[in-house]
C-alpha cells in the first residue's frame, strides 16, 4: 500500500512543542514521521527544529533524537548509519530533519561529504528560506528580493540580491538516487515522496518549503494557503528525481502571478506597489516563467 | 607469552586500536596522524579488522561521525593532529558534554601560523577545556598500552567521557621501537563489547542534545567535573588490572622518576620525558638531586598525586612544550593554581622549550636545572616563563 494512504494514528511527533503559531516546519515534521513510520533515528541540526522540540526534561518526539551541532547534522548522520550496519541493525533507518541555514548554509559541506559517501540516510530540509531562530536572517535558501534582518529594503536596496541556490540540483549532481521537492501546503505529496525516498536506500534529499508566519508576516491561519500560492506561482516547484531523471511533476492546475504571492507577504511588501521595483517583481516573475517552462508544471 | 615486535609507533597504535574492535572509525587525512588511520584502512580492506570506515571530508565530520556512531551504542575511534584538532574543538566540547566515550589518538602538532608538521603539544592542549580526558604517551609502547586503556576508561559507566591519547608526531609516531602487543583473547577479556545504558534505541526512543538554560546547564557542566574527579581513582585501577595482565607498568595519572629527596624536580609530559630521565640520570650520578615527575595523565589534572611526589623539593622545573599567548605554559598555570597558599610549596618555575620541534637535548635540560638552582638560590620566582633555545638574533624589537 503506497505510504500516503496508510492508515497511521500513531503521532511520533506530539503536540506541546514551542513552535510559534502556525509553523510550516512543526506540521511537516509531523507528516513526515507519519510517512517513516517509528523505525527510524532522527538527527536535528541546531536551528528552529531543535530550539522548539528540546527545553530540557521536554519532548514531542517519539523516536530516538539527537541534536549535535549547527553544522554537522549530515556527519552525525553518518556515524549513527555506520553504527547501525555495524550492529547489523538494518530495520532501522536513519533521517535528517533540519533547516534551510544548516542545510544549505553551515552544513553545506558535510552534507556534500555524506551524499558523496552514499551514506544511507534520508536528508529532509524543512525550508523556510532564512535564519528563524535568530530573527530572520539572510541565508542561502532566501528567495531573491525578500527583505530579511540583515539584508533589509532600503530605499537603495530592494532586499537580498542573489537567487535561492538551487540545492536540490546541486544534491542530484552528486548522482544520489532520489531526490524530491515537497511543500507542506500539499501533505498527501509530501508524505507518498517520503514513503517513496524510503524505499531507496544511500542518501536521499527532499526539500520541503515550510512558510514561517511570524518571519515571512502573514496571519499564523494562512501558513497552507502562502504555501499553496508559492506552489500555484511556479516559486516552488514540486517534483521528484530518481537516479538523476525528473519523474514527477506537480502541475499547476491555476496559475497567479508572482504578485500575489509576494503581496501576502510582508517580506516582499517593500515591493510594492511596483513602481520603485518594477523590475524587480518582474524578475521574480521571470524566475517562475523559467521554472514553469524548465519543469512543465 | 609476549609477542614482541619492531613497529612503528602508527602501527602500534593501529594495532591497539585494532585489539579493541571498534565498530566505527573516521578519519581524515593530516601529517603526522596518517599512517595510523592508513594502517587500520589497510586492516579493514584486508578482512583482519570488521570495522565501518567511513572515510570523511574534514575532521570536523571525522569527528562527528564517532560521535554520531557512539550515540548510537557502538565503539568508535578517530586520530588527528593540529589543525584537525583544533577543527574538530566545537565537536568535541558538545560530544563530551553528551557524555559519549570514543577514543582518539591526538597525534602532537604545533599550531599555525607559521605553519609546520614538526611536533609541540599546543594542538592538545588547546583542547584542554572541552571535557575530553587527556593522556600523554613517552613511548610506542606506551602509546599501544593507553589506547587499550583508554576504551575501557572512556566507557566505565562512571566516566562516559571521550579520551584522547595525545603522542608526539613524528618521534614517535614514526620511529620504530619493539613493541608488545596483546592477544586478542586477552584484549577482549580486558575490554569487553560496548554495551552502554542509552543509546539511540527505536524501541525506548529518548531525545538527545536538547535546549537549556540556566536552571541545568550548570549542572550538566558540573558533572562532567564530577565524572573526572571521580575518573582519577578508575583511571588508577584500570592502568592496575591491565599491568597486572601484561606485566608492564607505566604508573599512575603520573610516574614519579627518582623524586625520593629530590630537591629540583622537573615535570615534563610526552616523548622528551626520556630525554629528561636520560639527563635525570647523569645530574643524579654527579651527585645533584634532582627528580622528574612525568604527567600521564593531564585532564583530569592530578595534583594531589603531583603533589605526593614533589611535597619536599625545593623547586619545580615544569617543562612544556605550549604556550598561552600573553601569559605563561598550561601545565606551569595548572600546577601553580593548585599549589598556591600550599604551605612548604616548592617553587615552580616554567620553561618552554621544544615549541615546533626545537631540539631538546641533554644540555637544554641541564640549562633548565641550572637556571632553575639559581631562581632558588635568590629565592625568587621567574617573572616570565624561560623559553629555552630562543634566539634573540631573530626578534625584533618589541617581539
Amino acid at each position: 500500500m503506497p505510504a500516503e494512504q496508510m492508515p497511521n494514528h500513531e503521532e511520533l511527533f506530539v503536540s506541546g512543542h514551542r513552535a510559534c503559531h502556525g509553523c510550516g516546519m512543526a506540521l511537516a515534521v509531523r507528516h513526515v514521521l507519519k510517512a517513516t513510520g517509528k523505525n527510524v533515528i532522527v538527527v536535528t541540526p541546531t536551528g528552529c527544529l531543535e530550539t522548539f522540540t528540546s527545553p530540557y526534561g521536554y519532548s514531542p518526539w517519539r523516536v530516538p533524537w539527537i541534536h549535535h551541532l549547527f553544522e554537522n547534522a549530515p556527519s552525525i548522520a553518518s556515524g549513527v548509519a555506520a553504527a547501525l550496519k555495524a550492529q547489523k541493525r538494518d530495520s532501522v533507518r536513519v533521517l535528517v530533519i533540519g533547516g534551510d541555514g544548516g542545510t544549505f548554509d553551515i552544513g553545506f559541506g558535510a552534507l556534500s561529504g555524506m551524499l558523496e559517501r552514499g551514506d544511507d540516510v534520508l536528508y529532509i530540509c524543512v525550508d523556510n528560506g532564512a535564519y528563524m531562530n535568530t530573527g530572520g536572517q539572510r541565508s542561502g535558501a532566501t528567495p531573491m528580493y525578500a527583505a530579511t534582518t540583515t539584508d533589509p529594503a532600503g530605499s537603495v536596496s530592494p532586499g537580498k540580491l542573489q537567487r535561492k541556490k538551487d540545492l536540490p540540483a546541486i544534491v542530484a549532481a552528486h548522482g544520489v538516487p532520489y531526490v524530491a521537492t515537497a511543500s507542506v501546503a500539499y501533505l498527501k505529496d509530501l508524505r507518498k515522496k517520503v514513503g517513496r525516498a524510503m524505499e531507496y536506500h544511500g542518501p536521499r534529499y527532499i526539500q520541503i518549503d515550510t512558510p514561517c508566519p511570524t518571519v515571512w508576516g502573514f496571519p499564523s491561519d494562512r501558513t497552507l494557503e502562502v504555501g499553496r500560492m508559492g506552489v500555484q506561482s511556479g516559486l516552488i516547484p514540486l517534483f521528484e528525481m530518481e537516479d538523476g531523471t525528473i519523474t514527477t511533476v506537480r502541475k499547476i492546475k491555476k496559475k497567479i502571478p508572482v504578485e500575489a504571492y509576494l503581496k501576502a507577504q510582508k517580506r516582499f511588501s517593500h515591493l510594492l506597489p511596483v513602481d520603485l521595483w518594477h523590475e524587480e517583481v518582474q524578475q521574480i516573475q521571470d524566475i517562475a516563467d523559467r521554472n514553469i517552462e524548465k519543469y512543465g508544471l | 607469552m609476549v609477542d614482541l615486535q619492531v613497529l612503528e609507533g602508527s602501527e602500534a597504535v593501529a594495532f591497539a586500536v585494532k585489539a579493541c574492535r571498534p565498530h566505527v572509525i573516521s578519519a581524515y587525512p593530516i601529517s603526522p596522524q596518517t599512517h595510523i588511520v592508513e594502517r587500520l584502512a589497510k586492516m579493514v580492506a584486508d578482512g583482519e579488522l570488521d570495522s565501518q570506515y567511513v572515510r570523511v571530508e574534514s575532521e570536523f565530520s571525522a569527528a562527528s561521525v564517532i560521535s554520531g556512531a557512539s550515540a548510537a551504542g557502538s565503539r568508535a575511534y578517530t586520530a588527528s593532529s593540529s589543525q584537525g584538532l583544533l577543527l574538530m574543538t566545537e565537536v568535541l566540547y558538545a560530544s563530551a558534554g553528551m557524555r559519549l566515550p570514543f577514543v582518539m589518538t591526538g597525534v602532537n602538532r604545533a599550531i599555525s601560523v607559521p605553519i609546520s608538521i614538526q611536533v609541540d603539544h599546543q594542538d592538545t592542549i588547546s583542547l584542554r577545556d572541552s571535557g575530553v580526558i587527556q593522556f600523554y604517551v613517552e613511548s610506542s609502547q606506551e602509546a599501544y598500552d593507553t589506547h587499550v586503556a583508554a576504551f575501557k576508561i572512556a566507557e566505565d559507566p562512571g566516566i562516559l567521557l571521550p579520551v584522547m591519547v595525545c603522542m608526539d608526531g613524528w618521534i614517535l609516531t614514526h620511529s620504530y621501537e619493539p613493541v608488545s602487543v596483546m592477544e586478542q583473547v586477552e584484549a577482549d577479556r580486558f575490554l569487553p563489547p560496548f554495551r552502554p545504558i542509552n543509546f539511540l534505541d527505536v524501541d525506548d526512543p529518548k531525545s538527545w542534545g536538547s535546549y537549556a538554560e540556566e536552571n541545568v546547564l550548570m549542572e550538566f557542566k558540573y558533572a562532567i567535573h564530577a565524572a573526572m574527579n571521580y575518573g582519577k581513582k578508575r583511571i588508577k585501577e584500570i592502568f592496575s588490572e591491565l599491568a597486572e595482565l601484561t606485566g608492564r607498568n607505566h604508573g599512575g595519572l603520573i610516574e614519579a622518576y627518582r623524586t625520593e629527596g629530590a630537591e629540583v624536580i622537573l615535570m615534563a609530559m610526552g616523548s622528551v620525558v626520556g630525554t629528561v630521565k636520560e639527563a635525570v640520570d647523569a645530574l643524579r650520578s654527579e651527585g645533584k638531586k634532582i627528580g622528574l615527575v612525568k604527567i600521564r595523565c593531564y585532564r583530569p589534572f592530578p595534583y594531589e598525586d603531583i603533589w605526593n611526589a614533589i611535597h619536599g623539593a625545593k623547586v619545580v622545573g615544569v617543562i612544556e612544550a605550549n604556550f598561552s599567548m600573553g601569559s605563561e605554559g598550561a601545565l606551569g598555570m595548572d600546577l601553580k593554581a593548585k599549589l598556591c597558599g600550599r604551605r612548604n610549596a616548592p617553587l615552580v618555575l616554567d620553561f618552554i622549550a621544544g615549541l615546533g620541534g626545537r631540539e631538546v637535548n641533554e644540555g637544554t635540560i641541564r640549562e633548565i636545572v641550572q637556571r632553575g638552582m639559581e631562581a632558588h638560590k635568590r629565592g625568587i620566582p621567574l617573572e616570565e616563563p624561560y623559553w629555552a633555545g630562543l634566539d634573540p638574533t631573530m626578534l625584533t624589537q618589541g617581539g
